[in-house]
């Protein structure tokens, strides 16, 4: 009863919040969503223990296949993305056999060298990559009518009701993942991966997994931004993303399925309104680095910590915590 | 009729260290098995052969008459056979229960596209049910709910192997699961064995405490310095003259 009327509630708000924003507040709340997904995402690869480097031009890996699709196969765009995100995490399947082999330190390097020379292969072949200034005039999302609403794709506010349904998806997707005993089976390899495999885990296989599956949601929230901004190229995809990514994951701490969530909304929130009405936005990565520190320091279980708290406070007897 | 656990000529050399030295036994269905020998002896190294941790220099790990010697680990408990460790291995941030259901991994094989369209509720509750049991077997079930790292030693112990039996093994390998016990949790432990023996489970069993040893094994083997050195029953075990001089010499060695 209480749960179904907070979800009315977060229906209600997620319907209601790009009305009374301005035009460019509108277009940062479509990159926030596609953002969201992308954090979410890595959390998944991050359950089994390992931290990549890539994800970013995996993502990247996504957005240019669902473009490529629609342009040089002339696939519908909604159906490219999904092809987009099944494109990624097939290009995930392939990298895996030469990036686990390696483990912690080891594969965070290894996965940035992969995503290197993906961006690589990106600039070297002008067909069908478009070089280095990429590929410009991707097909955009074609509008529709569902009866009482209709979708115009030159606005902001249909693109965001539109990737926000995806991004719903795709989050209770991640969520049953997690959830499951195959969710468990990632923890457990995580945590002691000796132990796992004398229950007869394949680790080989899990580790794939999760990185397939991180790596194909991570290929949709690309192409969710290739069809909204119509153009990408190699750079679109650069470190620099990553480097936001991680920072969002670790402000927000990633011991739950939200922490990367909250992280992703706040430094949002905090960079693209209170920054930018202040003209700071030059001076994002510096301030992205410092937070990180400070966060580090300050606050080393991130965001999620003090939810944690405020709910533990709530519901003050603690209830034994059994799977479900 | 084939032999159920057969360990022939298996050898493991680290560099220039003969760690398991051509080294021969079987194991018979439904007994407690126990590999005993001074420090340092190969014990552990042996386990981590049969489990598939280590790949055997040479030799033969062989299980009903298949060759299992070189498998990988999953590969290997898939076949029945399911280690514990030398030390608490556990997932301690896991809760008891959760640390259970690692363990129905094998009978419940997790299927991704079932668990997210919902339509493994009957393997979810099967895995429950069985984790629960194997909690209850070992008298864990009253701290399904407890984070496994905060648990005592014994508790801890215990529920390491609730883990190995949640998976419905063949043979079990215990490394040690005395260890840091007091005589009430060694008695209750020793309890335990018979009775997962009684189940139909084989044990194969490393331990140093003589007394635990010797009440429990149907058949010991001792080895010395990675080589077989006697086999038989605990009585024979305890006047065997070599045996005697492999521990005394031991002893000896150490003092
Ligand atoms: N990974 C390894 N690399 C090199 N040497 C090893 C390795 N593992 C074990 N050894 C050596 O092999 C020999 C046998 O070790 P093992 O751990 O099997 O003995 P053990 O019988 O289990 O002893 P304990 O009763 O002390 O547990 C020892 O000399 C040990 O130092
Ligand atoms: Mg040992």
């Amino acid at each position: 009863m209480l749960r179904a009327g907070i979800w009315i509630l977060a229906l209600a708000a997620f319907l209601a919040l790009p009305h009374g924003l301005s035009f460019s507040q509108q277009e940062i709340l479509v990159f926030l969503v596609i953002n969201i997904l992308l954090v979410a995402s890595y959390r998944l690869l991050t359950l089994t223990g390992e931290w990549s480097l890539g994800h970013v031009v995996i993502m990247g890996v996504g957005a240019y296949a669902s473009a490529l699709y629609t342009k040089e196969l002339g696939i519908a765009v909604p159906l490219s993305m999904l092809l987009g995100g099944l494109t990624a995490a097939l290009v995930a399947v392939v990298l895996s056999f030469p990036l686990f082999r390696m483990k912690g330190f080891y594969f965070l390097i290894g996965s940035f060298a992969a995503g290197e020379i993906i961006r690589l292969l990106w600039k070297r072949f002008r067909e069908p990559f478009g070089g280095a200034k990429g590929i410009k005039g991707i097909d955009p999302m074609p509008d529709f009518s569902v009866g009482f609403y209709r979708f115009d794709f030159f606005e902001p506010v249909s693109y965001y009701y539109f990737a926000g349904i995806v991004v719903g998806v795709c989050l209770w997707v991640l969520w049953r993942i997690e959830k499951s005993p195959v969710g468990l089976t990632f923890h457990a390899v995580h945590w002691q991966d000796k132990l796992a495999e004398a229950s007869g885990v394949n680790l080989r296989a899990y580790r794939t997994l999760a990185f397939a599956i991180a790596s194909g949601f991570a290929g949709i929230s690309g192409a969710l931004l290739a069809h909204y901004v119509g153009t990408i190229n190699p750079n679109s995809f650069d470190v620099e993303v990553m480097v936001f990514v991680l920072t969002w994951a670790i402000v927000g701490g990633t011991a739950t399925f939200y922490g990367p969530i909250l992280g992703c909304i706040a430094l949002t929130v905090l960079n693209e309104i209170v920054l930018r009405e202040l003209g700071f936005e030059q001076m994002r990565p510096l301030i992205y680095g410092a937070i990180l520190i400070a966060s580090i320091l300050f606050l080393p279980d991130g965001l999620e910590s003090l939810v944690q708290k405020l709910l533990r406070r709530k519901a003050a007897p603690a209830k034994e915590r059994v799977a479900e | 009729m084939t032999t159920f656990l057969e360990i022939r000529d298996l050898t493991m050399r680290f560099g220039g260290l003969m760690a398991v030295d051509h080294l021969s036994f079987t194991v018979e269905h439904g007994q407690i098995h126990g590999l005993i020998g001074p420090n340092g002896a190969g014990k552990t190294t042996t386990f981590n052969m049969i489990s598939g941790f280590y790949k055997p220099t040479s030799g033969q790990v062989l299980l009903r008459g298949e060759d299992i010697s070189g498998l990988k680990t999953h590969e290997v408990a898939r076949r029945g056979v399911v280690r514990t460790f030398q030390h608490s291995t556990l997932f301690a941030e896991l809760t008891v229960l959760e640390n259970a259901l690692v363990g129905t991994h094998m009978p419940f094989r997790p299927n991704i596209f079932a668990a997210i369209v919902g339509w493994d509720k009957e393997d979810r509750i099967g895995a429950e049910a069985r984790a629960r049991e194997a909690l209850e077997f070992f008298g864990l079930d009253h701290l399904a709910g407890e984070r496994a790292g905060d648990l005592s030693h014994g508790h801890q112990r215990a529920l390491g192997m609730a883990v190995a039996y949640a998976s419905h093994p063949d043979v079990v390998l215990l490394d040690e699961p005395f260890t840091g016990m007091n005589p009430e949790e060694t008695r209750r432990m020793m309890g335990l064995m018979r009775n997962l023996r009684d189940s139909g489970i084989t044990i194969l069993l490393v331990e140093h405490d003589m007394q635990a040893i010797m009440g429990l094994c149907d058949t010991i083997t001792c080895m010395s310095f990675g080589k077989f050195l006697a086999e038989g029953g605990p009585k024979e075990i305890r006047n065997h003259p070599a045996v005697i001089e492999a521990y005394l010499g031991g002893a000896r060695h150490v003092a």
